[in-house]
């Protein structure tokens, strides 16, 4: 991806999220930067209370509650995220035409809320299928949250959703990228959503799993790294992005965060849920060498890692590989503060460390009391925020169960 | 129920539908259609919300029958006679 011209290189000018801590893209830097998490927890049906990552924002602002209620949670998250990255980009429809914009979603999954809630409400009338709602085919096709995008801003060009587990972000995002090389579209918008934490059924799976991350203050179960983590917080959250060809965005002066320099992603072939970090390796390897870089240009790394015992151990010896003799490459880690939001996980992390392009602050991973061993990784930036020179290259890591691994590269331009 | 209630009770379930819909100068006699945010889904929600609360099955041949408040009353009144 080296040397092409400005019409095959893709660049990020807009960002629109939410976050279990903020609701747009400057509140969540600070708050990263601050190294405070606001996870709190819910009382599921079925469920005890657990840890959870709960997003407030404005969700009548883009659109009516009429619509929300129609609707779904991921739609009314995408709608609002999709809506606060136009205008974060400056873009008016005078710029592009309609019927040349994608829309990508990324989904860890869909319809599970939604399917569990219809379930429980037939349980009120005798499991009489009569009462189950004409709503439900339209709320859980896979398209869903992209289509209520397009509905919601009348764009006509294509819309679907990616799904690929825990790295859907990142694979939404790559397609937004290839779609705008291939000529498909002239801007994406793109990124990944998680309504999870209305899904008893995740809770209790990851629950069965022994991967649902407890303790007394919930602001302190998200841990990776540290020796006594315990499993996954889930969160809700949603981020999308604003992708353009460089020569657009020169041409009408956009506000450029970073240019997608390289991209990867590959698969273990190996387990349902257990993570390989030599697979990893490999993936960070591939989206470095499209990208044109060495290991040792990444000023920061942000991991994937979840606060599970194996997966944090897994991808620390994919790292200590890649980056070996790096010293300048500093590690931080952003589930820490927010939990795991799934399907946005990749996207919303990636978006909280791209205003290191401007401050040069890397921010740190929290609640790390007792680093394990197995995760002590040169430069990892824990419970302090560390200020660096310059910061010029970010990679994101975001994997997923099935064994689906991606790599983000973005430059600063 | 009184054809007041069964008006009052459509109304209920349309605010429901969308808190924003706005009854003043709605003529009872004009397709709801025509005057509110309201569609297809919509009505299927009113059926469904009918049928919740006072099981009540309407036929789909009949649902041209909920076209206006009046006649939404005037399907509804026999069968909501004993609520």
């Amino acid at each position: 991806m080296n040397n092409l011209p400005d019409n095959q290189r893709v660049v990020v000018s807009g960002v629109g999220l939410v976050s279990p801590n903020a609701d747009n893209l400057a509140d969540f830097r600070q708050k990263l930067i601050n190294g405070k998490s606001e996870i709190t927890e819910i009382d599921l049906r079925y469920m005890e209370r657990s840890a959870a990552g709960i997003c407030k924002f404005p969700e009548t602002k883009y659109r009516k509650k009429k619509e929300n209620k129609r609707g779904t949670k991921a739609g009314c998250i995408g709608v609002y995220c999709a809506n606060e990255a136009l205008q974060d980009a400056g873009i008016s429809w005078d710029d592009y035409d309609q019927s040349k914009v994608g829309v990508y979603a990324g989904l860890t999954e869909h319809g599970t809320v939604e399917t569990e809630n219809e379930v429980y409400n037939i349980s009120q009338f005798d499991y009489n299928v009569d009462y189950w709602t004409h709503h439900h085919n339209p709320r859980t096709v896979l398209n869903n949250p992209a289509g209520e995008i397009t509905m919601n801003l009348g764009i006509t060009g294509p819309h679907y959703s990616v799904g690929a587990a825990c790295a859907a972000g990142n694979a939404a995002l790559i397609q937004g990228v290839q779609m705008l090389r291939l000529g498909e579209i002239d801007m994406a918008l793109c990124g990944g959503i998680s309504e999870c934490t209305g899904s008893f059924g995740i809770f209790a799976s990851f629950r069965a799993q022994g991967a649902l991350a407890h303790h007394e203050d919930p602001t302190r179960a998200s841990r990776p790294f540290d020796q006594d983590r315990n499993g996954i917080v889930i969160s809700d959250g949603g981020c999308f992005y604003v992708l353009e060809r460089l020569d657009k965005a020169k041409k009408r002066g956009a506000k450029i965060y970073g240019e997608i320099a390289g991209y990867a992603i590959n698969s273990d072939a190996r387990d349902f849920v257990m993570p390989y970090g030599p697979r990893q390796a490999e993936c960070i390897n591939l989206a470095l060498s499209r990208a044109g870089l060495k290991p040792d240009d990444v000023d920061i790394v942000n991991t994937h890692a979840t606060g599970t015992v194996q997966g944090d151990i897994e991808e620390c010896n994919a790292l200590r590989k890649v980056f070996a003799g790096c010293e300048s490459t500093y590690i931080n880690n952003t589930k820490s503060m927010i939990g795991h939001a799934m399907g946005a996980a990749g996207v919303l992390e990636l978006a909280g460390n791209l205003p290191a392009f401007t401050d040069n602050i890397v921010h740190p991973t929290i609640n790390v009391n007792r680093l394990d061993s197995q995760c002590d990784l040169p430069n990892l930036v824990i419970n302090k925020a560390k200020q660096l020179d310059s910061v010029e290259i970010i990679l994101n890591n975001s994997f997923g169960m099935v064994g689906i691994n991606s790599v983000v590269i973005v430059k600063k331009l | 129920m009184t054809r007041n209630d069964i008006k009052d009770l459509i109304i209920e379930i349309i605010e429901d539908i969308d808190e924003d819909a706005e009854f003043d100068g709605v003529d009872p006699d004009k397709p709801l259609r025509d005057q509110l945010d309201l569609d297809s889904m919509d009505f299927l929600d009113i059926v469904m919300e009918l049928r919740k609360r006072f099981k009540i099955q309407i036929p789909e041949e009949e649902y041209p029958e909920l076209a206006t408040l009046n006649s939404c009353v005037n399907y509804l009144e026999p069968k909501l006679k004993d609520f």
